[in-house]
Parts: structure tokens; C-alpha cells; sequence
């Protein structure tokens, strides 16, 4: 049976784990390298590393990082952040990503979607959503409003008109983050990830407001996700995949284990 | 020495660290067909789009690798890799596979569940298979594909989503797995391990 995948993100900031709330007050959280092996170890079934302030000084920093994150990882590997062509994209998978995460760039050229796709495949196609509810809109759930990555501004796309498209054009999955509810520690918004979820044939994975085992339980029932990514509720010893993992079977959902 | 096919479909370095992790050496070639010849084992990985597989009749690996499995080097097909042991796949009739099996792979059937089937699923492994000892059952590997082969008498290994198909194929020195040995944690390590120690009969 298909499982549901717990997935560890690591956000890293200049070469370190970083978590903030809501984007700000960052706080250190180890090196990457270290922390991407231990979820592994710990039962994660992939690893998300997101790049939060990609510079262009930054990209080699990025990719040393990669590399050495990629060198003993033997699960799916997912990097972004400040990917803005089909080159650095490359230099991400040569440094050892199966697959990258895209946001700000597939807005700004939705035509880069299917640029990496057609040389590494759908499947290391990640389209990155960060979205917020629209009160203002007639819907404002399936109309909530999508932001450039960390941006304060909208930039005129909604939420689920944008994930078609971006499936249209050749993404393999929907890494979906609700800014309401990112770092919140009070659940997903599982209305916003069931209506993306419903609306696309690829896998969405839910992200943001992860606090308990029950929020996990709940987007995946409720949300409609094929994955959910988290990063606060493990950092600082708080739970360990497997643990999160052992919990979410017993409350019926399929997931990898032992692992 | 390993030699690993490129064709141009998709990143070869998840599969290279993970050999040369489990302390293999390895060769990459998109054309040199001497590194085929002289090959002790051959990898042929690949993700993405089965018209890809073009390029190895274009640059006369097909032939090559042909030649190499009846010499009974042992052969490992990843993903796209396996799909080409087949005699096509119907999301490039076009495009004829090796044929060592004489069925087609075919896309997920239409339902309610996602295509492409992207994630971690079980095995059911049958008796006898070398490339999958001690696989226990329901261990995990990870998947991401539309497309997949039948379940027949050369399958090694079946996985359910929408409908059973092969997530491994194995007769005699030809193998192929529809999942990413490489990213699929242990159970994945012991899978490659099982293939690089493969020994001819």
C-alpha cells in the first residue's frame, strides 16, 4: 500500500538550520548535513532542504551543502530556494538532489517548469505555493492568494488556478505552505491543501502548522495530502519521524514501517 | 568494474554515490561501446519520458547491451531502465524496448487515486528471486512513475497501486526494478548489494 510521507525540512540559512516563525526571528538549528542524516536515521521518508535567503554569493555556499548533504542520503532529496533558471537547477542535481523546489522562479517564467523537466523528468519538478486565505474573495480558500517565497506582497495569482497550471505545464508534485498557518504550531490548514488536493492529479504535500501527531493525521484524511513536510515540530528534540510515524499508524494511517 | 548507461534521461549521481558508497566502481558512458564490451556489470538508470530510450539505438548501445546479456553479464534496469527490458511501452509506441520481455508497459489505469504514483509502497516479493534476498515482506522502496510492466511469470517482486504490477523483473542475468533502489533507504542498499554480488551460474 502506498504510504503517506512524513517529510523532514530543513530550512538553512548560509550554510545552517534555521527556524523562524512566520519567516522572521530565525533561530539556529544545526548543520544541514548532519540534521538531513539524523531524520533519515530517524525514519523520515524524504528530506526537503529549502534554501530560505538564497543571495548569489550564497549559491556556492548552497552547493557544498548539497553536496555534502546528498553524500550519505539514501532517500529522496529535495532542494530550494533561489533556483531561478534551468542551469542552477542543473547544478543542484548534479550536486546530488533528486529533485528541486521551485517558487518565485515559476512564477516570475512558468516556462522553466517544463525547462527542467525536460532534462531531469516530472518527477524532479517540485512547484513550491506559499499561499494565504483571501477573506476579501469569494472563495477564499480555492482563491487564497500566492506570495513570492518569505515575500510580504501578493503577486496576483490564487491558489488554485496556479497549481493547475503549474501541473499543466509539467510539475510533479505541489509543495503547498499555508502562511496562515506556518509556524504556528496550530495545525494545517486543511481546507487550503484538500482544495489544491482536489483540484490536481499530482501529489500535494502539505506544509506549515504542524504541532501534534493528530494535525498530521488530520491533512492527511481531511487535507486530501499525499505527504506532509515538517520542520519546528522536530527540531530541538520535540518528536523523531518514526515516533510521529508510530503514532499516525495507530491511528490508521498508512505509513512506512519499520523504518 | 560497473559501467552505467547515460542516455540523457534524468541525473546519474544519486546512482553513482550510491555505488560507489556500497564500494563499487563505476563508469559512466553515453557512447563508448567498449566500456559495454568490457563491462563486468551494467546499470542502465533513467527517469522521465520513455521516448528517451531512443538514444540508445542511436548510438548503438541497444546492440551492445544486447550482446553483453547473452554473454550473461548481469544487467540492472532502474525505473525507465526496467520499462526498456520490455518490448515498449505505450507512452512511445514508437519506440520498441529490448524486448527480453515480450509485454508492454502500460500507463496506471484511470481512477480516483494520483498518477504518477509517487512515494513509498511494499513489495511482495516471490520465491527464489536473487536480486531481492532477505527482503523481508512489506519492506518499503520508493516510487515515482505513470508507467509500469504487467505481473508475469518473470516478476520478482509486486507492488499494488490502482491495480498489481511489477515492481521487479529477474530472469537469469537480466533484473530490473520499477522503483529507485537508490532512494529507498536500507532496503534499497540490500537490493544493489544483491546485484553487485550477482555471481553468473
Amino acid at each position: 500500500m502506498l504510504t503517506k510521507r512524513i517529510i523532514a525540512c530543513l530550512d538553512v540559512h548560509a550554510g545552517r538550520v534555521v527556524k523562524g516563525v512566520q519567516f522572521v526571528d530565525l533561530i539556529d538549528a544545526g548543520d544541514p548535513a548532519t540534521q538531513a542524516a539524523r531524520h533519515a536515521r530517524e525514519g523520515a521518508d524524504e528530506i526537503v532542504l529549502l534554501d530560505i535567503t538564497a543571495t548569489h554569493e550564497g549559491r556556492q555556499t548552497l552547493l557544498d551543502t548539497v553536496r555534502r548533504t546528498a553524500l550519505e542520503l539514501f532517500v529522496p532529496f529535495c532542494v530550494g530556494g533561489g533556483i531561478k533558471s534551468a542551469r542552477d537547477a542543473e547544478q543542484v542535481f548534479e550536486a546530488g538532489a533528486d529533485k528541486v523546489s521551485i517558487n518565485s522562479a515559476a512564477l516570475a517564467d512558468p516556462f522553466l517548469i517544463s525547462a527542467i523537466g525536460a532534462s531531469f523528468g516530472a518527477q524532479a519538478v517540485v512547484v513550491a505555493i506559499d499561499a494565504r486565505r483571501d477573506p476579501e474573495a469569494a472563495d477564499p480558500v480555492r482563491e487564497a492568494q500566492v506570495f513570492v517565497h518569505g515575500g510580504r506582497k501578493p503577486v496576483g495569482r490564487r491558489v488554485v488556478e496556479w497549481a493547475c497550471e503549474a501541473e499543466d505545464r509539467g510539475a510533479g508534485e505541489i509543495l503547498l505552505t499555508s502562511m496562515d498557518a506556518d509556524g504556528t504550531r496550530a495545525g494545517f490548514d486543511c481546507e487550503l491543501t484538500a482544495a489544491v488536493s482536489e483540484a490536481v492529479s499530482i501529489p500535494v504535500i502539505a506544509s506549515g502548522g504542524a504541532g501534534t501527531v493528530a494535525h498530521f493525521a488530520d491533512v492527511f484524511s481531511r487535507g486530501k495530502a499525499h505527504a506532509a513536510l515538517a520542520a519546528s515540530v522536530f527540531h530541538f528534540g520535540v518528536s523523531t519521524s518514526r515516533s510521529l510515524k508510530e503514532e499516525l499508524a495507530e491511528a490508521g494511517v498508512p505509513v512506512r514501517l519499520p523504518c | 568494474m560497473i559501467t552505467v548507461i547515460d542516455y540523457k534521461a534524468g541525473n546519474l549521481t544519486s546512482v553513482l554515490k550510491t555505488l560507489k558508497h556500497l564500494g563499487a566502481e563505476a563508469i559512466v558512458t553515453d557512447g563508448d561501446l567498449s566500456l559495454v564490451e568490457s563491462a563486468e556489470r551494467i546499470v542502465l538508470p533513467g527517469v522521465g519520458h520513455f521516448a528517451a530510450t531512443q538514444r540508445l539505438d542511436a548510438t548503438g548501445l541497444t546492440g551492445a547491451i544486447r550482446a553483453a546479456i547473452a554473454r550473461g553479464v548481469p544487467f540492472l534496469g532502474i525505473c525507465v531502465g526496467m520499462q526498456w527490458l520490455y518490448a515498449g511501452s505505450t507512452e512511445a509506441p514508437q519506440q520498441p524496448g529490448l524486448g527480453c520481455f515480450v509485454e508492454s508497459c502500460t500507463r496506471f489505469a484511470e481512477s480516483s487515486e494520483k498518477v504518477p504514483h509517487v512515494g513509498w509502497n511494499s513489495l511482495a516479493v516471490r520465491n527464489g528471486s536473487r536480486l531481492l534476498k532477505n527482503v523481508e515482506p512489506g519492506e518499503f522502496v520508493y516510487f515515482t512513475h505513470s508507467y509500469k510492466g504487467p505481473v508475469t511469470s518473470d516478476t520478482a517482486a509486486v507492488t499494488h497501486y490502482i491495480e498489481p504490477f511489477a515492481a521487479a523483473v529477474e530472469r537469469g542475468n537480466v533484473m530490473g526494478v520499477q522503483f529507485h533502489p537508490e532512494k529507498s533507504g536500507e532496503t534499497g542498499l540490500k537490493i544493489l548489494r544483491n546485484f553487485l554480488e550477482w555471481e553468473t551460474n
